[in-house]
């Protein structure tokens, strides 16, 4: 299968490996090490290889960064950007923290929404934000998501959705867990009108999310490496006290257990979104086809 | 009644509650259990199969702590597997092509967690229950008659009606869960339960469940006879929508902070 080849990265700084020789910077230019070979690499360079590193580690990436890698320039217009979690329990310490979120991430919630365009083929677009409470879903995260695939059903567009999330969000109790199913009564809405839903998931993507819009695609694929579960590693080997087998809910190990299509590097999600896009919507007696 | 939320916690997991398997054989008349998912294996924390209230045909299907100490140890504490879920799907598919309504009663403090669990796609069971619920094309009540973990509870209550039991639970993580999170300490677990706001009065307000069934006679047959009355009425309310559908999607659509 095609996608196999997605299987490692193929990116310029790809052929040093682990023993090549310290990336030569300049003096002062702030670097980042990687977790994997902790090689320290100069944050431009990072930059311009879509934030992985020369191992192949993907490091997290900022939600409007991903849509820049991932959207035709200038085709992304935001949907429903003022939509923000208030406090509706009156979770001690919520308010605050949603506050301090929202300044340092520069967003109002842990999911931006949009129509662009990929490689051309129109479609919604959702990239949950890894800098927002790690992209936790409450009730306007889930409100975002579900308007998203309902626009998406209105006006007979793909959803694209990268996903990235520590599950649903403790701080607003039964009104997060309830996302779960709202979410997953668009994205069925919207598949019964035979439409298209490509899913990337991203490192972690666990919990709430997981189970439900995360693993309800008609095509999922995972970043190489991303934690990709239900229950979280450490609560598995309390409830089990067993030591987890190498390797376990990570990408790779989803793929082995058939839990998904696929494995794509960073480098190349878009075409292979564009290609997915254009098959998916170019089938024999689709609306957009018909004489 | 001066319980506190975390109080209700505590009754809502003690073992002298009636479990699944009670509010089955009380409830219904000639209750057949069917096994399996037709995919890998047969669950014990989810039972399910046919039976008839008060006549009428319908599918039922109970997550089963059990009672005794062996019997616990089996039904893995009430924690299901994705098979569980799997098995609840095919079983409510199942209602759907013979124009059954669907009856579940929710008791299990989460999906388990555990190496299988994940291997075989825990996650993806929960998902595609939540999807395929959402357009079942027959009726569903849920009960949560204890607790009513997260993702795991939520598998078997995307209905139209949602109704709890005076004092079961319903939320989002195990305060044990939050305040291990949030606080780094689980004694804190009071503490997060009155802030998960998890009880059935606060899961009412928040306009998550439709109706609180009190507890008198709890387990007697009194106690029975009375959901078996309900439930009867809400069925032919039920049977009678033509946009059933519609309105299940909008009961969840409204949910939002």
């Amino acid at each position: 299968m095609a996608l196999i080849k997605f299987l490692k990265p193929q990116n310029q700084l790809e052929t040093g490996g682990r023993s090549a020789a310290p990336v030569q910077q300049d003096a002062g230019e702030p670097e980042k090490t990687c977790p994997n070979c902790h090689r320290q690499t100069p944050l431009s360079r990072l930059w311009g290889n879509d934030l992985v590193c020369a191992c192949g580690y993907h490091f997290r990436m900022k939600a409007r960064q991903r849509i820049r890698m991932i959207a035709d320039p200038g085709s992304f217009a935001e949907l429903f950007p003022s939509l923000r979690s208030d406090n509706p329990l009156n979770f001690p310490g919520y308010r605050d923290k949603i506050e301090t979120v929202q300044a340092a991430s520069g967003e109002e919630e842990a999911v931006l929404c949009g129509t662009a365009r990929i490689g051309g083929q129109p479609c919604c677009l959702f990239v949950m934000e890894p800098y927002f409470m790690m992209g936790s879903m409450g009730g306007a995260t889930g409100e975002k998501i579900t308007a998203l695939f309902e626009t998406a059903s209105e006006r007979r567009l793909p959803v694209v959705g990268f996903a990235v999330s520590g599950g649903a969000r403790m701080q607003e109790g039964l009104l997060s867990l309830m996302q779960m199913a709202k979410t997953s009564a668009a994205v069925k809405a919207h598949s019964d009108r035979g439409l298209f839903y490509a899913a990337v998931l991203t490192d972690p993507t666990t919990g709430g999310v997981t189970a439900s819009f995360a693993m309800e695609a008609d095509v999922i694929l995972a970043e190489p490496g991303a934690t990709v579960g239900f229950a979280g590693a450490r609560v598995i080997e309390q409830t089990t006290r067993k030591t987890l087998p190498k390797g376990f809910q990570t990408a790779e190990f989803l793929l082995d257990h058939g839990f998904l299509d696929g494995i794509a590097a960073r480098r190349e999600q878009k075409a292979l979104l564009t290609d997915l896009l254009k098959l998916y919507t170019g089938g024999f007696g689709h609306e957009s086809n018909a004489i | 009644m001066n319980q506190t939320p975390y109080d209700r916690v505590k009754l809502a997991r003690s073992s002298g509650r009636p479990t699944g398997l009670d509010y089955i054989r009380h409830i219904f008349q000639g209750f057949i259990e069917l096994h399996g998912d037709r995919r890998f294996a047969d669950d014990p924390a989810i039972v399910g199969g046919v039976a008839r209230l008060d006549g009428q045909p319908v599918t039922v299907l109970a997550m089963e702590k059990g009672h005794t100490a062996r019997e616990r140890a089996r039904r893995n504490f009430g924690a299901p597997h994705p098979e569980g879920y799997r098995k609840a799907l095919r079983l409510m598919k199942q209602a759907e092509k013979f124009g059954r309504p669907v009856i579940c009663f929710v008791d299990t403090s989460g999906a388990y967690c555990g190496t299988g669990a994940e291997e075989r796609g825990q996650g993806q069971a929960i998902a595609e229950n939540l999807m395929e619920l959402s357009t079942l094309c027959v009726p569903i009540i849920s009960i949560l008659i204890g607790e009513g973990g997260s993702g795991g509870a939520l598998a078997l209550a995307v209905a139209d009606r949602v109704w709890m039991l005076q004092n079961a639970v319903y939320s989002v993580i195990s305060p044990e869960g939050c305040a291990s999170i949030l606080w780094k300490d689980p004694g804190r677990a009071a503490d997060a339960a009155d802030s998960l706001k998890l009880t059935a009065e606060d899961a009412r307000s928040l306009g998550v469940i439709e109706r609180i069934l009190p507890e008198e006679d709890l387990g007697k047959p009194a106690f029975f006879d009375r959901i078996r009355r309900l439930l009867t009425e809400e069925l032919s309310r039920l049977s009678a929508d033509p946009d059933l559908v519609g309105k299940r999607y909008d009961r969840f659509r409204r949910i939002r902070s």
